[in-house]
């Protein structure tokens, strides 16, 4: 006994770094791996060390434990990889996630509810502040659904300056999402470029609306103002800054081992499983399938610019983190068509029941007053009827569909959330992999939790 | 231009018919909700279902009221599992029973909230919101 506790320990000196439970006791090979280069390395070897090719970690299929040996452990709400107050309550095996539950309505604050008694310009304000990175899309699903009912086409001005502003938005919320994606997966750097390139374009917004978020811009019958003077001049800044910083992050992430690493074959999503849980947008897009609103059912006269839809094949968490740059490559596109091909005329529509009369009217003019004064204490009337209408927003399908009874509240406003549908995924994408892929797979699908509490 | 068209059918219709679009190659539920008709029609719940065909650009909303007596009807998780959280939102909001649910739990509101929020009987500001150093009524 004695004996062989001192041949241990004299081993233990001796070597240090060894591989010493396979009883091998080579004293050229360390922990650390060979410390001899070797002289050639196989197209694939150089592969797997470059992140390209990344042997997928699951770990199905080995001997299961025993049920006490699972554990439910709360992840959130308040915790900051959920992007707000999301709350999963996750079964672990080990490091392995075998089960998951989204728990929502944490910011659940009744905007269903509240729409029904704010009158239909008044709407817009609610509807902006739902998904609160993309809150263009929000006034204008909601104003095109309102002028489906009052069956009124807005002026060309009007419809592209709201593609404009759109596709700004998208933009700047892919950023945000780029920028909180690289943050929870470690990329820290990748946090600070993406909100300061998103100052850009919200430097923009504030100047045109007055405010960087909840714009209440697009509303019902156009847009509220005309694009300040010299906005030429702000967009085609946009167009020269943005292209140039995606290329800094290509160059930082593409090729990163690390960033591959974490992300291929991580959290696969599959067209069918899109199908089945009604998941839209990029991660429908993310698993080779074609589908976007813009080309397939237009809005707002977005059939007449020219851009591609991006698709890749792999339905993995790198997929939705690249689909999105390429997102913003096209989004730019179509700004620079829209800057470029800006129509002249009125910003809003010549409808005296639906837009306010100009400020310097209602001191000449009774009627002028009149019809202000009924547009801001009664709002106007929308007849009778039901309507859905959709836009494709950053996250997906974002639907809007409104009953009116003939007064001047919608009788029911539902929003169909794409963040509150597309978290139906987290369970498929989370189970059954490494726990420390589910920080990445909850970033991929983007939610924000305005949207999905609403 | 949108392919939309609107089906009114009865409720006990609703699921076959679910799954007949579905194997006509509508591929989505995008979106399902409840319209309340408090004292404006008889029937009081209307069931309200978007399904959308991507291979073939087509869109159908299907409208089914649901009867007072049986706030009930038959759960869509089985063709369509993305209905699971429109379900439970709407037996949130509405108090719509959605047999063969596997889970029909409150997805939005605490589990002890009493009544259903988006119903028209249930008053905005019913509830008193405590402020603090306010001046007591």
């Amino acid at each position: 006994m004695m004996e062989e506790k001192e041949d241990n320990n004299t081993q233990g000196s001796e070597y240090w770094a060894t591989n010493a439970e396979q009883g091998g006791w080579s004293l050229s090979s360390t922990d650390e791996g060979s410390q001899k280069m070797d002289l050639e390395e196989s197209s694939e070897e150089l592969e797997i060390q470059m992140g390209k090719e990344v042997l997928d970690d699951y770990l199905e299929g080995e001997e299961m434990t025993s049920e006490d040996e699972r554990m439910i452990v709360n992840m959130g709400p308040q915790h900051p990889s959920t992007h707000g107050v999301l709350r999963l309550q996750v079964e672990l095996e080990g490091e392995i996630v075998r089960r998951v539950k989204p728990i929502i309505g944490y910011l659940h604050t009744g905007m269903e509810k509240t729409g029904e008694s704010l009158t239909y310009s008044q709407g817009c304000t609610n509807t902006t502040r739902m998904d609160y990175l993309a809150p263009f899309f929000n006034e204008l699903v909601f104003s095109l659904t309102t002028e489906k009912l009052l069956n009124i086409q807005v002026p060309d001005r009007a419809k592209q300056i709201r593609i404009l502003m759109t596709e700004l938005n998208r933009v700047t919320s892919h950023l945000v999402a780029l920028a909180t994606g690289g943050m929870d997966i470690g990329a820290i750097s990748m946090m600070i470029f993406g909100f300061r390139e998103r100052e850009l374009i919200l430097n923009f917004f504030e100047k045109t609306t007055g405010l960087r978020m909840n714009h209440n811009y697009i509303r019902p019958g156009g847009v509220a103002a005309d694009l300040p003077d010299g906005w030429e001049n702000d967009v085609q800044e946009i167009l020269e800054e943005i292209p140039k910083k995606l290329k800094d992050y290509d160059q930082m992430l593409l090729d990163n081992p690390i960033w591959n690493g974490r992300l291929r074959n991580v959290g696969i999503l599959t067209t069918q499983e899109c199908f089945d849980l009604g998941i839209t947008g990029p991660s429908l897009r993310a698993s080779g399938y074609e589908w976007d609103l813009r080309k397939v059912q237009p809005y707002s006269g977005i059939e007449k610019f020219n851009f591609d839809i991006p698709t890749l094949e792999d339905s993995d968490v790198f997929s939705r983190w690249r689909i999105k740059v390429l997102e913003i490559h096209e989004s730019l596109k179509i700004i620079k068509q829209a800057m470029e091909t800006m129509p002249k005329g009125d910003y809003r529509i010549d409808d005296k029941k639906v837009t306010p009369p100009p400020r310097k009217r209602l001191d000449e003019s009774m009627e002028a007053l009149i019809h202000h004064f009924k547009l801001f204490t009664e709002g106007f009337k929308v007849p009778e009827g039901e309507a859905y209408v959709a836009v494709e927003s950053p996250r997906g399908e974002l639907g809007c569909y409104i009953v009116s009874d003939g007064s001047s509240t919608p009788y029911k406003m539902h929003i169909r959330a794409p963040s509150f549908c597309n978290l139906q995924a987290l369970p498929v994408i989370m189970s059954n992999s490494p726990i420390a892929d589910a920080v990445a797979s909850i970033a991929s699908l983007d939610p924000v939790i305005g949207d999905v509490d609403r | 231009m949108i392919d939309e068209q609107i089906v009114n059918i009865p409720i006990d219709e609703l699921h076959s018919k679910v799954s007949e679009l579905k194997s006509e190659g509508y591929e989505m539920l995008i979106d399902l909700t409840v319209v309340d008709w408090y004292r404006k029609r008889d029937d009081r719940f209307e069931l309200v279902v978007n399904l959308l065909s991507l291979s073939r650009n087509k869109r159908t909303r299907i409208l089914s009221t649901i009867s007072n007596e049986k706030l009930e009807c038959k759960s869509l998780t089985d063709i369509f599992p993305g209905a699971n959280f429109f379900e439970r939102e709407a037996f949130d909001m509405y108090g719509v029973i959605f047999s063969g649910h596997p889970d029909l739990t409150r997805i939005l509101m605490p589990d002890d909230w009493v009544g259903h929020p988006l119903r028209k009987d249930f008053g905005l500001g019913k509830i008193p919101v405590q402020f603090k150093n306010a001046p007591k009524v």
